[in-house]
């Protein structure tokens, strides 16, 4: 049995061949992913990233992020200091590999906790029906009749602005899509002729749980969680710009771009190359989540 | 029909109850005394005790919830700004025209631009044509709203020196603006136009309308687009609320007086009352605007125009 | 005397992809007179719509059509431009139905809208109102009140929404329609109705037709002539009378023949033909249906069989090779 981890790409024949021997989805759904090269780059530069975050201060000395040095002070880029020097002379590169620590756990925390509640409640909403159904959906409609971003920034507005409130600000406000999104997969799946031929052959509910609907609720819930991890990253950055989000001088990416922002014209390199941090992140969360899609789902595929 | 937008539209009112008591019920939770933010913390407290007596700020939750709406629904009262001193109703009134302007222009762009372009990438699939637009797409959506701004102003404003990059003095000052709101949008209107088009080019009506002798440009425009619409609208409206945030982030880059530069100040300044008007008022029109969507459905799809006269939902 | 109006060639296409080539039509040939209905039998995945895509040229971007030619009305199709076909031929000249009914019309175009395209289009100064006019001809030509030209599709049933399909074919009055298993989708009932009308149709309007289908008993109440199609191949040809009532027959069409649950006789199983259709990408040598042959020759596996003709019928297997009243047809030789 060949191991495909991080091998050769998987060719059209090995894939129908492996696909034929009925092998576990979730291996069948690895090897189509790795087929997928924009995927297959952006999960490295993710890992590339997560690792970068962990070891941050093997890497670089964390006094460098808070260290200010007047006579260094907007340095453009160099051998000495990769990304430059912001307006207090702190070395800009330090600052963005400590922030990554921040958008990424922030990312994450949000995504589990958001996935979690929204799911379970999306999951009792489907399974119960009836009022239990109309409660929770009437709640989560009020919930998405606020602009998800507005919904966050009320809520730090009301908490006050620490990475722990931003955390909770973007759970409350994903949530409800997430309830949303989990009720009508579940929906979809109950009410779906395989589950009706599962019972029909004689499969208790518990098997019917876990063996169809679960597995098939998965598949949306990851391509979202995915992305979403990209979008809240996203967020985070422009709430920190605003000055409702993360505040300097903690280095949160927004907040990096929004000390310099006087300096857009004078020193550009001090917004672009966080800025570039910012959308290769994303960018590589998003490209991973379209990959799952399509390896979820290739019928999707064009 | 008539009576599904009349039930539709008395539906509204318990959802934005709804949304007012949840952004009163948030901002509740916000430490501190009122009384200390507006007068100061130097204010004796005695002259704190009468502003509590005065503004209602001793009497339970409810109580006050209650009084709010029923000033908001009475007077068109939204409180007094802790920062301005001034009711919010007359700090915010101005700013209406402003962001209105930039979301409905931010709308028109993102549309006029995402449409079109979808189209064009799909007939042309696989083209480079096609394989840049996405990639551009793809790209963009990447960006942060913010950093979308700043690059805008450095090659258009600072760099050609072709836009002004801040101020709503005349309706140039807006471009840069708008396209910061609508492009990221304007990029997920282009992909969903462009694989629902794929899709819809497969369909068997259109291989009956090319066996009829229908030239290729009607099949697409007003055979396959057509349908490819509904699935189009539905993205449009679920990410309205991004562009609503992104007129946010616009107004502040930017500089545009709006009521999404005065949540941030609100905010900024602790000043409830201001946060939780324009919030609302913000959401008063999001729910709109998903309202007009849904509606639109009808006049794209017969069969949805049908179920709705029916009166089913 | 009749006259012909479409020949197909030695007509051979394939579908091409990243991963393999399928040989979906190889090599057929037959003619059709104008006012002529054939049918042409077979089973799923015999080529008999790639052939019909082919005539109309509407093969999707991975079909090719390798060699051979399809002369309409004295015109070779194959050399006419894509803008040529759709003006003067596609709607006009041959029409072309499909299987499925539900999906084949635009769901968010009127019944009538969507008739009126297949006239506007070829014709350049006509005025609306004859247009409507003759949309309203077409709808009651095929039982339907002209008033629902307003309608959408979703509001048809399944067999009226195939009554609108065949009124946008006829809408111009096409020399030539081609019926892809118009009624396959139908329920029983209506498939008779439908059947009946568009002989009827056909009658009145002298319009030859192409009928494919895999059942037997629509052949026999609509067609004049019969040509099996099996893996790509034309295997037998000839008039209703040499398919029904003739004895001899390739071993396929018997199969198919005896497949068919005997109205009279009772019987305890169905006697299907054994095995499948070989993989089009992977043809055998010789004969495609060797394996499923129970009167396979060991010359059948070596070579391709050849063509034998007894006056209008024709059939291609070596089983007629020593028949007196066979004779090999050199001008079709494999």
């Amino acid at each position: 049995m060949k191991t495909f981890l991080f091998g050769k790409k998987p060719t059209a024949d090995e894939l129908i061949e492996v696909e034929s021997q009925g092998l576990s989805r979730s291996k069948e759904i690895w090897m189509r992913l790795m087929r997928d090269k924009s995927s297959m780059i952006s999960l490295g530069v993710i890992v590339i990233l997560v690792l970068v975050a962990i070891f941050a201060n093997l890497l670089i000395n964390k006094s460098l992020v808070t260290e200010q040095n007047v006579a260094e002070r907007i340095q453009g880029p160099s051998a000495k200091h990769w990304f430059g020097t912001d307006l207090y002379g702190r070395d800009i590169f330090a600052r963005v590999v400590y922030g990554s620590r921040i958008s990424l756990s922030i990312g994450i925390f949000t995504v589990i906790i958001s996935t979690t509640i929204g799911g379970l409640l999306g999951a009792v909403a489907a399974y119960y029906g009836g009022v239990t159904d109309s409660i929770i959906m009437r709640i989560t409609d009020v919930f998405l009749a606020i602009p998800e971003q507005l919904l966050a920034m009320t809520v730090v507005a009301a908490l006050g602005a620490t990475p722990l409130s931003v955390i909770a600000a973007l759970s409350v406000a994903v949530i409800p899509n997430r309830t949303r999104l989990v009720r009508s997969a579940v929906l979809g799946i109950v009410d779906s002729q395989y589950v009706e031929a599962a019972r029909a052959v004689g499969m208790k509910s518990q098997g019917i749980i876990l063996k169809e609907i679960i597995p098939n609720t998965l598949g949306p819930i990851i391509v979202v969680s995915t992305q979403g991890i990209a979008s809240i990253i996203l967020t985070v950055s422009s709430l920190s710009y605003l000055g409702v989000g993360i505040q300097p001088p903690t280095p949160e990416w927004g907040s990096i771009i929004f000390e310099a922002r006087e300096f857009l014209r004078i020193a550009p390199y001090m917004i672009l190359l966080p800025g570039l941090v910012i959308v290769l992140t994303a960018l590589a969360f998003n490209l991973v989540g379209d990959g799952l899609r399509d390896a979820l789902d290739p019928r999707l595929k064009d | 029909m008539i009576r599904y937008v009349v039930r539709r539209l008395l539906l509204l009112i318990p959802i934005l109850f709804g949304v007012a008591f949840l952004i009163f019920f948030i901002m509740e939770l916000s430490p501190g005394d009122p009384a200390t933010k507006i007068l100061g913390i130097e204010a004796p407290p005695e002259a704190k005790e009468q502003l509590r007596e005065q503004l209602g700020l001793n009497d339970p939750f409810f109580v006050r919830f209650f009084n709010y709406i029923k000033d908001i629904v009475v007077h068109l009262d939204f409180g007094i700004s802790w920062r301005t001193k001034n009711p919010v109703f007359q700090d915010i009134l101005p700013r209406i025209p402003i962001s209105l302007t930039l979301a409905s222009f931010g709308i028109i762009f993102a549309t006029l631009f995402g449409i079109p372009l979808g189209v064009i990438s799909a007939v042309k699939q696989n083209t480079i044509g096609d394989n840049t637009l996405r990639v551009v797409a793809t790209i963009l959506v990447a960006v942060p709203t913010f950093l979308l701004a700043m690059l805008l102003i450095l090659g258009f404003s600072s760099g050609l020196g072709w836009l002004p990059a801040s101020g709503a003095s005349s309706l140039i000052s807006y471009i840069l603006p708008v396209i910061t709101c609508g492009g990221p949008y304007g990029c997920a209107i282009l992909r969903i136009t462009r694989s629902t088009m794929l899709e819809e080019i497969r369909q068997d009506y259109v291989r009956t309308a090319k066996a009829k002798g229908v030239p290729v440009n009607v099949v697409t425009y007003k055979h396959a687009l057509k349908n490819a619409l509904l699935p189009v609208v539905t993205t449009i409206g679920q990410n309205f609320g991004a562009i609503l945030g992104g007129s946010v982030v616009a107004e502040s880059v930017f500089s545009l007086p709006g009521i999404g530069s005065l949540v941030i100040l609100g905010i900024r300044s602790k000043d409830t009352p201001t946060v939780i008007a324009s919030v609302l008022l913000i959401s008063i029109f999001f729910a709109i605007i998903m309202l007009i969507v849904d509606l639109l459905y009808a006049f794209i799809d017969p069969r949805i125009k049908a179920k709705y006269a029916k009166g089913n939902q | 005397m009749s006259v012909e109006l479409l020949k197909v060639e030695n007509l051979e296409v394939i579908y091409k992809t990243t991963q393999e080539t399928v040989q979906a039509v190889n090599k057929i040939s037959f003619t059709l007179n104008k006012g002529e209905t054939l049918g042409l039998v077979g089973e799923t995945g015999a080529g008999k719509t790639t052939t019909a895509l082919a005539i109309m040229q509407l093969l999707p971007k991975t079909g090719k059509i390798l060699a051979g030619s399809i002369t309409f009305d004295g015109r070779n199709l194959l050399e006419l431009s894509d803008e040529e076909m759709r003006l003067r031929i596609r709607g006009e000249k041959i029409a072309m139905i499909f299987q499925d009914p539900m999906t084949a019309l635009n769901p968010v175009m009127t019944v009538g809208e969507q008739i009126a395209e297949a006239i506007r289009y070829h014709s350049e100064n006509i005025k609306e109102d004859e247009i409507q006019k003759r949309v309203d001809e077409v709808l009651e030509m095929v039982g339907i009140q002209a008033s629902r030209k307003y309608e959408y599709p979703h509001q048809f049933s399944g067999g009226m929404k195939q009554r609108v399909v065949i009124a946008i074919a006829l809408s111009c009055e096409p020399d030539l329609l081609i019926a892809d298993e118009p009624t396959t989708a139908l329920d029983v009932t209506i498939q008779a109705q439908v059947l009946a009308m568009m002989g009827e149709l056909r009658d009145r309007l002298g319009t030859a037709m192409v009928m494919i289908t895999h059942d037997l008993g629509v052949v026999a109440q609509i067609c004049d002539k019969v040509a099996v199609m099996y893996a790509g191949e034309l295997i037998e040809k000839g008039t209703l009378e040499d398919i029904y009532v003739s004895k001899d027959h390739h071993p396929y069409t018997d199969g198919l023949f005896g497949a068919l649950p005997n109205l009279v006789k009772g019987t305890d199983r169905l006697a299907p033909i054994v095995g499948l259709m070989p993989d089009p990408s992977k043809l055998p040598v010789g004969c495609n249906f060797q394996d499923r042959c129970p009167h396979c020759m060991d010359i059948c596996k070596a070579k391709k069989p050849e063509v034998y003709m007894n006056r209008t019928h024709m059939i291609e297997c070596y089983l007629f090779s020593n028949n007196e009243s066979w004779r090999r047809d050199h001008g079709k030789q494999n």
